[in-house]
């Protein structure tokens, strides 16, 4: 497979077109801010926490494919575990996007988040793919700070 | 594709000249369509470089000895070639910055602290870059003055007569940029500069986006500020000039104080040089100002009417090429422009054309440029740019044509 095609999976694409969970709640309970500046990507993730556990969680914003169907398929797999677990979750795929740790070698929580493997070969784009984690950390902490990937 | 090129404008063997693009990118020829953001370095400026420092170098203005009076005159001679460049009066209007952003930066901080005051204005435009745009309002936090912006239409075409009512008796400097960096349009910077001096008011003109593309002749514009930068004139990175009014310069205080810019130091009173050496304070980038001179020899070699009708080839075939693309929009549409063509494609991010492009050779620039409210005026994140330079040809917006393509495969 090619390294764009490695990339730009189906089901990145998917997502990109159509994410899920693309919706701000009503109340909004917890959120916070990301930026890229570099490209203009902008979003926001929303949360709602109860007992340590993601009871809730969506997001909004434009960016591009790659930022996107991160931000999508992280409300997926979050959604339901506890707040713990979903920091375990982005230590494991922070690792997946920047180490060239064997993707199946791993203790393997990522589920379907582990096809953002091939961002590993466009150093570039690791920022687009953590800019909706990093995000949801800075409305896990309750810091309310934007983020911002510069 | 299937067309034949037009005539190309400029000699094939110039390309030659830039021993970069002979590289491979991701094993495809390298495809440089980024010279709005730097343009690449030909062999003489590269030349000139290494020849100064191996043979050349010593610190000027001050050495008895021969190898500083021959930097000295190296570098002085490289002011007058900057002078024939844009045709400026003397030598003396010409003041070395690390680039237009401190050029605009210091007559912010020199001209504009000591001219303006509460309730003044700084009159720009909607689509400056954010360096024609943030010196002036921290100008305006220092002195309380404000910063008031003309407005541009759907096309990237500056409303000369909103921005004629916007100059008033409290209007202290209009601050202009000759080519628009993220859209390409060329301002109609004549009838600014009328408009201003009917109320005698000078105008600056950012001209980064100008000098690489066009003639520049700051004496027929009776321009009184004019700003560009050497590294996207093919000279290196780190240099840039000012020119400004003799009369203007003179009257303006110090930037930085320091060494050279001097006349007499003693603890109670400082006596300082005449211009330019007044606004050189310290050790100059005394390299990038010999490459500079280099890099405008080279280009009045080819000269800049030619490069311009080469560039201007290369933008009509590349926006007649875009437009057949039903999915592609392009942003900024000015009768005229200079060789920059921002554009979107339907469905894909120009963050995702940018990395997809990388991947066939093809270096474009994806992102804001540096332009926030020109963005917010089209209503777009970023937008993909294309740029060309002396060094492009019709090959290489075919090759741009055909990765849009390919983009819009890979996201079907």
């Amino acid at each position: 497979m090619s390294d764009l095609r490695a990339l730009y999976q189906e089901v990145i694409l998917e997502h990109s077109k159509n994410p899920r969970n693309f919706r701000m709640p009503d109340p909004v309970d917890n959120f916070a801010n990301g930026i890229n500046p570099l490209c203009g990507d902008k979003l926001t993730v929303y949360l709602h926490v109860v007992d340590d556990v993601i009871e809730d969680i969506s997001f909004e914003g434009s960016g591009c494919a790659i930022s996107t169907a991160s931000a999508s398929m992280m409300t997926q797999r979050l959604k339901g575990l506890p707040v713990e677990q979903a920091n375990a979750i982005f230590e494991q795929f922070h690792e997946l996007l920047t180490s060239n740790i064997d993707q199946e070698t791993s203790d393997d929580q990522l589920g379907k988040l582990s096809v953002f493997s091939g961002v590993r070969e466009f150093p570039m784009r690791v920022k687009c793919a953590t800019l909706a984690w990093h995000t949801l950390q800075s409305a896990l902490s309750g810091e309310h700070a934007d983020v911002s990937t510069e | 594709m299937t067309t034949p090129h037009p005539q190309a404008l400029i000699s094939e063997s110039l390309r030659a000249d830039f021993p970069i693009l002979e590289q491979k990118m991701h094993d495809k020829p390298l495809v440089y369509l980024d010279s709005a953001a730097s343009a690449q370095k030909p062999q003489v400026v590269i030349d000139s470089l290494s020849g100064f420092y191996e043979t050349g170098y010593a610190n000027i203005h001050r050495g008895v000895y021969k190898l500083s009076q021959d930097a000295t005159e190296a570098f002085e001679h490289a002011r007058n070639t900057v002078r024939d460049f844009i045709g400026a009066a003397e030598a003396r209007e010409l003041i070395f910055t690390r680039g237009t952003t401190e050029a605009i930066n210091l007559v912010a901080q020199t001209y504009g602290r000591s001219a303006l005051g509460p309730g003044d204005e700084i009159l720009i435009t909607e689509m400056e870059h954010h360096s024609n745009i943030v010196p002036w309002q921290i100008l305006c936090e220092q002195t309380g003055a404000k910063l008031v912006v003309g407005l541009m239409d759907d096309t990237g075409t500056l409303l000369l007569e909103n921005f004629a009512e916007l100059i008033n008796a409290r209007t202290k400097l209009v601050a202009v940029s000759h080519v628009s960096n993220a859209l390409g349009t060329i301002n109609p910077v004549r009838e600014i500069i009328e408009l201003a001096h009917a109320q005698n008011i000078p105008v600056l003109l950012d001209g980064a986006q100008a000098a690489p593309h066009m003639p520049i002749d700051v004496q027929a514009l009776d321009v009184d500020f004019y700003t560009f930068s050497g590294h996207k004139v093919y000279g290196p990175t780190g240099i840039g000039v000012l020119y400004g009014k003799a009369a203007l310069l003179e009257a303006m205080p110090p930037y930085q104080g320091g060494g050279d810019m001097i006349l007499s130091v003693t603890f109670e009173k400082t006596e300082y040089n005449e211009i330019p050496h007044k606004f050189e304070a310290g050790t100059p980038n005394i390299a990038g100002v010999i490459g500079l001179g280099a890099a405008l020899e080279y280009l009045q070699g080819i000269g800049m009417d030619r490069i311009a009708a080469h560039e201007a080839a290369l933008l009509s075939y590349a926006t007649e090429k875009l437009e057949e693309i039903p999915q592609v929009t392009i942003i900024g549409t000015a009768k005229e422009k200079a060789g920059v063509i921002s554009f979107a494609v339907e469905g894909i991010h120009p963050h995702d054309l940018g990395t997809i492009f990388d991947m066939d050779g093809v270096a474009i620039r994806a992102g804001h440029h540096c332009a926030q409210p020109v963005m917010e005026h089209f209503g777009v994140p970023a937008t993909a740019r294309a740029s060309f330079g002396l060094y492009n040809n019709f090959e290489d917006v075919d090759m741009l044509v055909q990765t849009i393509q390919h983009a819009m495969e890979v996201f079907s």
